[in-house]
């Protein structure tokens, strides 16, 4: 069975990360960036977590980035593959990878960003293979 | 300041347990509580300080000094998971250096396995923090973090199954002599790989077992271990140091170890060459790899040679570590190991390790853990420890 017919748990937003469900609700992924030091992050916050500046917004990101490195569950009742993977804009996030072969992963290749719904919240955004 | 030569490890117990369906957990606790007294030669009313983690139940300290009427001057519940009671031993050394007690308790306690809890398998579902929507819903578990840890290590560093086999090999070497132990027979390297996967890289055999149990300790004053008839136990030093994503600049191939293990030398004025003994947490076999070579027990990447062909082994092996088996083949209580790691260091410095896997000559020993998750935030925390 495909990997996307596991239940995805649904994230609760809250009053920090709403604009980011928000945008996830119109297939955008969105990073942290601090207008002060100038660096991103993820998962985004309302405090850079490098310089402490609260002069933070939502920054697009391309939706493209590689795998850092995942494993497949074999053991769940749908095996599925859970992955870090580093964004081009720099930051590295966990996500799954679906839509692919689970066996044929590997470390290293290059991936795009798909949305996928979660039983009953906002699409959570995950990767497949290019 | 420093804590070195201000405390004294004075009680160990761990409770024979594996599976405790009819106790409670604050039961477990006391049980373990009283084992450790008992080990020290003191008494309840002799306990001044007392120490515990998210295991306990209830407000920790509150529900626990009321159950086994406690009467205190100085608590801590500081709680970074399975590595907690490692913290604990150095904050007991320290509030004893400062006078704040002079008789600390420590216990942890639980009941997963009654429980039926999948705790390697299950994905995590708390929704109280602020990684929660950013992660649960791509079922991080329990063993795929750990997992993709070893998987990183492995395209890093050329790391293999059968050298991350070999931690597993080791310990079930030294469990065939604790009768207390989960799993008792010695397994093969080919076991090891030949068991099923559970999460890529990882295969069953390099899990941790799933138990009930629990576990104490006793931290005193010098004044109070020159009393005591026991064997002498002296802390060195310790090192604690939380590691997480870094704002996305994730970096999975090394542990909290870079950070807790050299304050913990630089205070005991000690190298890891010196170690006799190694306690290294062992929820899966990569925590155990990766930790040995953040603490410079080898070069960063050489850790799979290192471990291999029974280096890990006492009595043939350089670095003899978890010789009551440990969390891969004795147990894992609550989900936590930290302090059973602590215990089985004690023992191989009191000479009282099973003589099958007593290291000789130990007078220098270390723990170590990694509580909470190596794949996302975990705690890390060293303490050494020597034979006076």
């Amino acid at each position: 069975m495909p990997a996307e017919e596991r239940k995805i748990q649904a994230p609760q937003p809250n009053p920090e990360t709403q604009a980011f469900w928000n945008a996830a609700g119109e297939g955008k992924l969105m990073i942290g960036k601090c207008n002060a030091c100038g660096a991103v992050h993820y998962y985004p916050r309302a405090i850079c977590p490098f310089c402490f500046s609260d002069k933070t917004e939502l920054q697009q990101a391309s939706g493209n980035g590689t795998i850092y490195t995942y494993s497949v569950m074999r053991r769940a009742p749908i095996p599925y593959a859970i992955a870090y993977v580093t964004l081009s804009e720099g930051p590295t996030m966990m996500t799954n990878i679906v839509d692919c072969d689970l066996d044929k992963i590997r470390i290293g290749q290059s991936v795009r960003l798909v949305f996928k719904p979660s039983d009953g919240g906002p699409p959570v955004p995950m990767f497949t293979t290019t | 300041m420093s804590i070195k030569n201000k405390a004294y490890i004075v009680g160990i117990y761990e409770h024979p347990t594996r599976k405790a369906e009819d106790k409670s957990l604050a039961q477990l606790h006391a049980e373990s509580a009283k084992g450790a007294i008992e080990d020290a030669g003191l008494s309840k009313s002799d306990i001044d300080g007392y120490f515990c983690a998210g295991d306990a139940p209830g407000l920790g300290p509150l529900s626990m000094a009321d159950y086994m009427g406690l009467k205190l001057r100085h608590m801590d519940s500081t709680d970074s998971g399975g590595s907690s009671y490692i913290i604990h031993v150095g904050h007991a050394a320290e509030a004893i250096a400062l006078g704040k007690c002079s008789i600390a308790l420590i216990t942890l306690a639980g009941r997963p396995r009654s429980e039926g809890q999948a705790t390697g398998t299950a994905a995590r579902t708390a929704q109280n923090t602020p990684d929660a929507p950013f992660e649960n819903p791509y079922g991080p578990a329990t063993a795929n973090m750990y997992a993709m840890c070893a998987m990183r290590h492995m395209h890093q560093y050329g790391t293999t199954s059968e050298q991350l086999a070999w931690i597993k090999v080791a310990a079930s070497h030294h469990a065939r002599h604790n009768p207390h132990a989960m799993l008792r027979d010695v397994v093969t390297v080919e076991d090891v790989v030949n068991s099923p996967m559970i999460a890529d890289p990882l295969h069953r055999l390099d899990c941790c077992v799933i138990s009930d149990g629990g576990g104490a300790i006793i931290v005193a004053s010098p004044e109070v271990a020159k009393s005591l008839k026991r064997p002498k136990v002296k802390i060195l030093g310790a090192g604690e140091a939380p590691k997480h994503q870094m704002g996305g600049q994730l970096d999975l191939t090394y542990s909290g170890a870079v950070w807790s293990g050299p304050p913990a030398f630089a205070e005991s004025g000690v190298k890891p060459g010196d170690i006799k003994y190694a306690s290294i947490y062992d929820s899966f076999t990569i925590t155990v790899l990766m930790q040995i070579e953040d603490l410079g027990f080898c070069e960063k990447g050489q850790g799979g040679r290192f471990v291999s062909d029974g280096n890990l082994i006492s009595g043939s092996g350089k670095l003899p570590f978890n010789t009551d088996g440990g969390g891969l083949c004795n147990n894992h209580p609550a989900n936590r190991g930290g302090l059973t790691k602590v215990v089985e260091a004690v023992r191989q410095l009191r000479g009282e390790a099973h003589p099958a896997v007593q290291v000789k000559n130990c007078d220098l020993a270390l723990a170590h853990g990694t509580g909470g998750s190596l794949g996302t935030r975990h705690g890390a925390a060293t303490v050494i420890m020597e034979r006076e």
